[in-house]
């Protein structure tokens, strides 16, 4: 019973000594209050953006543009990304430039976006759209290219066709890799979604708060924004961590 | 030769003709021949590395041949029915789906309604006296329950031949011998010629009609051994003399292969 209760006090040990330290570097003025607002002030700040509803319309902007660049990043991400992985010299031919591109940040290519698109709300969606994809397509080549041969020849000897294989066999195998891919995305596009609100003329988005309360300093605002940014990202991964486990409840055991 | 058993759809007399295959240039078969009578158990046994799985895959079609022919009843592959339980049955099962949706899938594959599949996959439960849980996902079974979930897949689709490429060299004692048990009473039942591969003599002799001994490569038949011991044969047959004197008959054309070369 005890040693239950402690198991569960354990993972909150680390948020408690960040908040301590965060407290005692305000009270003993390790850092000026102007710089740092305490905790509880900033707790506080951002239970009263919640309840006056401040908040909400750059949440929600947020949410929305990172939710529409990750659902097109899905849809041509996972079909092209099982199609390149169940044909490997196709994918040989794109690797590089998946990977040179997966690997160049993107928010270094937001000023070629804004050529293109202009400083608009599709712009923020595309780039952080065009980092979500490289990753899916990156993870569910793999998947369909890691696919335990044995259960594919198990398919064929039972004389299954050549679809059914793809449908029944390829692309469940692709899953779980998939999933790892998808959560990434998700948490990619965020991350540009930020990025692009503060630097392409935004009116709404978490970004453009942040980058707001700045220049107008309201640390207040800005601290809590920042933690509002942190809770967004945190439950979109959980969320699909949740989701990933019920879905895909042979991951790692199979 | 045998005439083929055309009457009854579920075995099948598989002749290997002028069978070629290299590997990197290095001959492993040359002009292999070899008749497996339909109906019968034929054990595949041999030093390592002289091919007894790339035999048996090859007649499966899960790899290809450089030339020659294999038929089964005159027929081609495309046209058999087969079955093949693989040596690594974690891998071998699908995991998103249950036991039972495992040994339905063929089946379903092969477009048989509900009530057909229902009825074929109980007729299998009931030969396998199956106790527990085909509800669950496969990786909740143990090894053992595995492997008898892979069998009854692969038999499932009433195959003719059913091929296994050392079934046994991941279970435990027990289950060998459970399985080694519900083997010999499907090819009782249904028939069905069986193709093991085994690297264990005991397991080899225990099921067979008859033992293929195969020499070191290029690969040519040592000893087509014949093994008449009525069936279905107990767990105790191992101790028979009738057992003893054919085992250690393999057992000294196998040393007699290995000591050829070296």
């Amino acid at each position: 019973m005890q040693f239950n209760f402690l198991k569960r006090f354990v993972p909150i040990l680390g948020p408690i000594f960040l908040y301590l330290i965060w407290a005692t570097a305000v009270s003993a003025k390790w850092v000026s209050a102007t710089l740092l607002p305490a905790p509880s002030t900033t707790v506080m700040y951002m239970f009263h953006v919640f309840a006056s509803g401040s908040i909400f319309p750059d949440l929600w902007a947020t949410v929305a543009r990172t939710f529409y660049a990750f659902l097109g990043a899905s849809v041509i991400g996972v079909p092209l990304g099982v199609m390149l992985g169940s044909s490997p010299p196709i994918y040989k031919s794109v690797e590089f430039l998946i990977d040179f591109f997966r690997s160049t940040p993107s928010s270094a290519l937001i000023p070629l976006f804004m050529l293109i698109f202009g400083i608009t709300d599709i712009n923020k969606i595309a780039i952080a759209g065009f980092a979500a994809v490289l990753v899916i397509i990156f993870n569910s080549a793999y998947g369909v290219m890691n696919a335990k041969k044995t259960r594919v020849m198990a398919a064929q000897t039972m004389g299954v066709s050549r679809f059914h294989i793809f449908k029944d066999v390829l692309l469940m195998e692709s899953l779980p890799q998939t999933f790892i891919g998808l959560r990434t995305g998700i948490s990619l596009a965020l991350v540009i979604v930020i990025v692009a609100e503060m630097f392409i003329g935004s009116e709404s988005g978490l970004g453009h708060r942040i980058i707001d309360a700045q220049q107008v300093f309201n640390i207040k605002d800005m601290y809590s924004s920042i933690l509002v940014t942190g809770a967004l990202g945190y439950l979109l991964n959980l969320m699909f961590m949740l989701l990933e486990r019920r879905l895909i409840h042979w991951g790692g055991k199979g | 030769m045998n005439i083929p058993t055309s009457k009854n759809p579920k075995r099948a007399q598989v002749t290997i003709q002028n069978l070629c295959k290299e590997f990197g240039g290095i001959p492993l078969y040359k002009d292999f021949n070899l008749d497996i009578k339909a109906g019968k158990i034929v054990s595949i046994f041999g030093p390592n590395g002289c091919g007894k799985s790339t035999l048996i895959n090859m007649v499966a079609g899960l790899m290809p041949i450089d030339s020659g022919q294999v038929l089964f009843d005159g027929k081609t592959l495309t046209q058999t029915k087969i079955g093949y339980v693989f040596q690594n049955y974690r891998d071998a099962l699908f995991p998103w789906m249950s036991a039972w949706d495992n040994i339905a899938y063929p089946l379903k594959r092969m477009g048989m309604d509900k009530g057909q599949l229902q009825q074929r996959v109980n007729e299998l439960i009931e030969l396998f006296e199956i106790k527990f849980n085909l509800k669950q996902y496969p990786y909740e079974l143990s090894g053992g329950q595995q492997q008898t979930v892979c069998i009854m897949r692969a038999l499932a689709s009433e195959p003719e031949v059913l091929f296994l490429d050392e079934p046994f060299s991941a279970l435990d004692f027990e289950m060998t011998l459970f399985i080694r048990e519900k083997l010999q009473e499907a090819n009782l039942k249904t028939g069905v010629t069986m193709v093991i591969v085994s690297h264990d003599l005991e397991d080899a002799v225990f099921l067979a009609d008859q033992i293929l001994l195969l020499t070191r490569r290029p690969t040519q038949i040592a000893a087509l051994m014949n093994f008449d011991m009525a069936r279905p044969r107990p767990a105790e047959a191992v101790s028979d003399p009738e057992f003893i004197s054919i085992k250690s008959q393999a057992l000294q054309i196998f040393q007699r292969e290995m000591n050829r070369i070296s």
